[in-house]
């Protein structure tokens, strides 16, 4: 399902944390949430799993997220997050699996086949079934992110929303888990800290930095040295293997303190410079292409 | 439950007690033939029995889902704080009720009116913006109840030695007071509450996962969260009132089932309620067996029994290492 993400403004305690956001995934896309620490991705994809009412804005995943009821909204939409599981001491890997089928049912409703059958299909896809009868707690990194994926499936969702789901976990289990992501076929939005990764996986990227979107679009086309240099603070540059894979190459020596080097010094728009005044909306900000970037991620 | 209504200061047959319970309860068999028998078995053991049960369901449901929505393994209706309301409430009556000699009705009303207000103060505390962060709620809790026992302790001051007697038990816990007219009430309470919650087995389940987890999976965290605590606090009112505070049944009784059974709220909760219920049958016939015709406080059999053991299955459940 078609995820629109539309004027969105969040804030927090008083403080503005999302301005303007404007994103749209379309069916079976993957894309791909970026940008500094503190920049709002998380708080992004709360607004899109319906944890976080938006201040201004609308986040649709058919219908607006909160017009639906939380249940509803949930066999729309599934998480991953970064709670990791949170504290399931005493349920076993199927039972976590199984939760995935919570919303689809009222208080007094009972496991039913299609509930069983769902839970199995989402063990064997995410190849969790060699683990099924274990405890959460003993299980590696890479096999708990499997659980949780598979628990996601479980809910038979039309939008995946993956929160750092690589995190800690070693290469090839990085790998694994992004190749099971893809193989769902589920339109998805992923917060992902490692730019390669993030290549690796995701059709589109949206860059966040401090709050509004800098700039969206095709990977290469994203991931430029100015936007590096100005949103990441790294000196570097993307390039396309000859094997298809897309690498950030990074520079030998970090930024200057003023965050200036030698080459591409203005290539990014003037919205990027002072993207945390309050004017710097999504739609205002040019990107490489002088695209907006609504229109870059269609 | 009918040999735990057999065994006391006197000893009935269980043949004996088995007739005269189905006598009361169907209408039909031989009346019993010992007028006096008849008194201990139905007017005295028996409410006392099915009270125990009732307690010991109560208190271990309360400590179950206390556990979830807290996210925290050790709270109870204790460390929130109902347990002192309670206590304050009961102490109050006992100490300045006068002479009332049927202080017990009082203290009940009493104490389930403290244990409400605990709750009702954790509630208001433990909340901003709407929001109920579990740890804020358990801190509230922990502060109320120290307010609470404060509270208590100076109240103490003031009482008379026999009175402080009545206090000290009454702190202990104790089902010897049962009567039959008090079980309707409990009755209903303990059921009812039990059979709410486990409807909410699914969500709670879901709220192990997180609290932002539980909301992507379409559970709303914070009603999830005050419903629940409304329902523990009057479930936990209402059997304290009538059997004192007696602690450790809903700490360790929901760990039990847990590490046995697993943590699937909607056998949980149900297998807690019956274990709690044994639980406590047993611990009060202990308690009247041990020492005849003395009797002892539950509070310090429950603890000194259930401990030991709860300490043996932790150390032999390998799963508890990793976190």
């Amino acid at each position: 399902m078609k995820l629109t993400v539309d004027r969105l403004h969040i804030t927090l305690d008083r403080t503005p944390i999302l301005r303007e956001v404007n994103l749209e995934a379309r069916k079976g896309d993957i894309v791909g949430l970026v940008g500094p620490n503190g920049s709002g991705k998380s708080t992004l994809l709360r607004a899109v799993y319906r944890s976080l009412r938006p201040a201004d804005g609308v986040v649709r995943v058919g219908d607006d997220v909160w017009a639906l009821s939380a249940r509803a909204a949930a066999r729309r939409t599934a998480a991953v997050l970064q709670d990791g599981g949170g504290n399931t001491t005493g349920l076993t890997v199927t039972e976590i699996v199984a939760l995935g089928r919570a919303p689809h049912h009222g208080l007094l409703g009972r496991d039913g086949a299609a509930d069983h059958r769902a839970v199995q299909e989402a063990i064997d896809r995410c190849g969790v079934l060699p683990f099924a009868d274990r405890d959460f707690a003993s299980l590696s990194g890479g096999e708990r992110q499997r659980v949780l994926l598979a628990r996601a499936l479980a809910q038979r969702p039309q939008l995946l929303v993956l929160d750092e789901v690589t995190n800690h976990l070693d290469i090839r289990a990085r790998f694994e888990l992004l190749d099971l992501i893809r193989a769902t076929g589920v339109t998805t939005l992923a917060v992902l800290h490692d730019l390669d990764l993030a290549a690796r996986l995701c059709d589109h990227l949206v860059v966040l930095h401090k709050g509004a979107v800098i700039t969206a679009g095709l990977v290469l086309k994203v991931l430029t040295p100015a936007v590096l240099r100005d949103v990441f603070g790294v000196r570097a540059t993307t390039e396309r293997h000859p094997d298809g894979v897309i690498r950030v190459v990074y520079g030998a020596q970090p930024l200057a303190d003023d965050g200036t080097t030698d080459a591409d010094s203005t290539a990014v728009g003037d919205g990027t410079a002072d993207a945390d005044s309050t004017t710097a909306g999504a739609d205002t900000t040019p990107d490489g292409d002088g695209r907006s970037a609504e229109g870059a991620v269609r | 439950m009918i040999v735990a209504i057999s065994i006391g200061a006197v000893d009935v047959p269980v043949g004996d007690v088995w007739g005269i319970v189905l006598h009361h309860v169907t209408g039909t068999g031989p009346a019993p033939a010992d007028p006096a028998l008849d008194q201990i078995v139905w007017n005295f053991r028996t409410p006392r029995v099915v009270l125990a049960a009732l307690v010991g369901a109560g208190l271990a449901v309360s400590g179950a889902v206390l556990q979830t929505v807290v996210s925290n393994p050790l709270a109870d209706p204790v460390v929130l704080g109902f347990s002192y309301g309670a206590t304050l409430g009961a102490v109050l009556v006992i100490t300045f009720g006068g002479g009332m000699a049927l202080a017990g009705i009082g203290a009940s009303a009493a104490a389930f009116a403290g244990a409400m207000a605990a709750g009702a103060l954790v509630f208001a505390l433990g909340q901003r913006r709407g929001r109920m962060a579990p740890t804020r709620l358990v801190l509230a809790g922990v502060a109320v109840g120290y307010v609470f026992l404060a509270a208590t302790s100076y109240v103490q001051l003031q009482a008379t030695p026999n009175e402080l007697r009545t206090v000290t038990f009454w702190m202990l816990g104790s089902v010897a007071g049962a009567q039959w007219d008090q079980l309707p009430t409990v009755t209903v309470v303990v059921l009812a509450t039990t059979a709410l919650l486990s409807l909410f087995g699914r969500r709670l389940n879901a709220l192990l996962a997180g609290d932002e987890s539980a909301t992507a999976l379409g559970v709303d965290v914070n009603r999830l969260r005050a419903v629940v605590l409304v329902l523990a606090a009057l479930l936990t009112g209402t059997v304290i009132a009538v059997s004192g505070s007696i602690g450790f049944v809903g700490l360790m009784i929901p760990h039990l089932v847990r590490l046995t059974i697993g943590a699937d709220h909607r056998r949980l909760l149900p297998l807690s309620a019956l274990l709690g219920a044994v639980y406590l049958v047993l611990v009060d016939l202990l308690s009247r067996t041990l020492d005849r015709p003395n009797e002892l406080p539950l509070g310090i059999l429950t603890a000194l029994l259930g401990a030991p053991f709860f300490l043996w299955l932790l150390r032999r459940n390998k799963g508890l290492d990793s976190v």
